[in-house]
């Protein structure tokens, strides 16, 4: 790991202060699941490293009139055990599947949010668009993007939690670059697909953090499911979020977002126009599923992710509408 | 737990401590820059490093006094400062669980977690579950058999402890669940679940 001066500050004002506005030279420390790994791989090598656990207000679980606000460094196991959670269980969901109590107790939901991509070739240090995406394209991409891939990104975004908040409705407080400045943003319009090296993979500024996340109380049937090889803390092959409202048997509005599919959470429009105005069931989630998958345009060697974009989209719409589906 | 006791052979002379004994002439060279380097002070608040600093850590009920650079990771300043070397460093990126300690009664990745970081927290490593009357976990361990080549064990031991904190009454499957963030390169799984169960059916 490279040397790095550290600091852990205890209000938002001065987390603010000590962070850089220009790239890589500040990091944000929360869980520290991903990005001390990542520094001792010295794929990350900050001069100033910033802890922002101190900091009170940026963790806790409260209801507002928004909804339910959720603190950045709010730890995910916390998160999973809250009795507020009780009407997310898309949320739930994804705690669950992330196979490491360890990862869940010490991961955080603002961290999990701003993850950087598990692309191999960025984490050997070939960049997060490795050789404007000549490598991927022509090298090992079973694990990288069906969807958005046609430009230099072809990467799939780093986000667990990303797809069932979006589904959810869910925004962001972002505060800086100065003490007083904050912005809600939709977690719909957080993240975008870089298309320089200069650009990161959601909208944030160099000296901005996210300081809470907001659940609206939107009373939205949901559910989320995740494709993975394994039960361990693996990252899951493909993923989906449904939140669905349903009147007199059939829905009324839907929103369904994949993951692990494009450099983005990506929400499918396409799927809930195959939805709205049906009863849910084994045919109907079938089609969305099918329409959510249509427009897929899988790399040399992950065309598989296909059928597994379209599980993920099939039994999170049944999950959401209190089905049982098969796997686990 | 004194591990170096047990690793003594025949000749009375343990694998760590010649180790320790071979590379006590690197260190000395490369120690020599000098230590403790921290600058203070920036707008109020107080920034530290990328030299030494020192910290006070309670582990196992005790606070220690160590010098740490920020870039420490508190598995390297467990093993290399403390001498507690029940934690293991496998995964760079806290995957396997084998560095698994109890940070504020939660589980977390010692590998993952910066050394400054475990600042005015309680930390308890596998070492304080041994001693002449072990941890109940640690002897369903025994009883079971739960090892093979043992690497993973600590790590294991205190995720179960841990999960069993948490979950006193767990079923077979959730065990098998929560265990999952630990990895046993022997696949000796199915023990370590058993020794688990012993001790819900014992009353932990």
């Amino acid at each position: 790991m490279k040397a790095f001066e550290y600091a852990a500050p205890t209000t938002e004002a001065e987390v603010l202060e000590l962070l850089s506005p220009e790239w890589g030279k500040t990091e944000i420390l929360a869980g520290g699941t991903d990005l001390v790994g990542l520094m001792k791989a010295m794929i990350i090598t900050p001069d100033r490293v910033v802890n922002i656990k101190e900091v009170d207000t940026l963790r806790g679980i409260r209801r507002t009139s928004q909804g339910l606000e959720i603190g950045a460094v709010t730890n995910l196991d916390d998160i999973h055990d809250s009795p507020h959670l009780e009407p997310f269980p898309a949320v739930r969901q994804v705690i669950a599947g992330l196979g490491s109590m360890q990862l869940a107790a010490q991961g955080t939901i603002g961290g999990d949010l701003c993850k950087r991509p598990n692309c191999w070739y960025f984490r050997n240090g070939f960049g997060l668009l490795a050789k404007r995406g000549t490598l991927v394209a022509e090298g090992d991409n079973r694990y990288h993007a069906i969807f958005n891939n046609a430009g230099p990104a072809k990467f799939v975004s780093g986000s667990r939690l990303a797809p069932a908040l979006i589904a959810l409705g869910a925004f962001v407080r972002v505060i800086g670059p100065d003490p007083e400045q904050q912005a809600e943003i939709p977690l719909s319009e957080f993240y975008r697909t870089p298309r320089d090296e200069n650009q990161r993979e959601n909208v944030l500024l160099p000296s901005q953090l996210v300081a809470d996340v907001v659940i609206p109380d939107l009373g939205l049937a949901n559910a989320a499911y995740e494709v993975k090889q394994g039960c361990g803390p693996e990252v899951p092959l493909a993923a989906a979020a449904a939140a669905l409202r349903i009147e007199g048997g059939r829905v009324t509005d839907a929103r369904v977002v994949l993951g692990q599919v494009a450099p983005t959470p990506w929400v499918s429009a396409d799927a809930r126009e195959a939805l709205l105005g049906q009863p849910v069931n084994e045919s109907t989630a079938e089609a969305a599923a099918d329409a959510a998958v249509r427009s897929a345009t899988p790399l040399s060697h992950n065309a598989y992710k296909v059928q597994l974009a379209r599980v993920a989209v099939k039994r999170a719409i049944l999950r959401a509408a209190g089905h049982q589906t098969g796997g686990f | 737990m004194k591990d170096h006791d047990q690793g003594r052979g025949r000749s009375g002379f343990s694998r760590r401590e010649f180790l320790k004994g071979s590379s006590a002439a690197a260190a000395a060279t490369a120690l020599s820059v000098g230590p403790a380097v921290a600058r203070a002070e920036e707008k109020g608040t107080k920034l530290v490093g990328p030299g030494a600093t020192s910290l006070t850590l309670n582990v196992n009920g005790k606070d220690h006094q160590v010098q740490v650079e920020p870039r420490m990771t508190l598995l390297e300043v467990l093993r290399y400062q403390l001498k507690l070397t029940g934690a293991k460093p496998v995964a760079t990126d806290g995957s396997c669980g084998a560095a698994t300690v109890i940070v504020d009664g939660k589980p977390i990745s010692a590998a993952t977690t910066l050394a400054l970081d475990c600042k005015g927290k309680k930390i308890q490593t596998v070492e304080s579950l041994g001693g002449p009357e072990p941890d109940q976990v640690v002897k369903a361990f025994a009883k079971a058999d739960a090892q093979q080549c043992g690497f993973c064990t600590p790590g294991f031991v205190v995720a179960v402890r841990a999960f069993l904190d948490k979950h006193p009454n767990a079923t077979k499957e959730e065990i098998r669940q929560g265990l999952n963030g630990n990895l046993c390169r022997c696949g000796t799984y199915y023990d370590v679940i058993e020794a688990a169960l012993e001790c819900v059916k014992g009353g932990s």
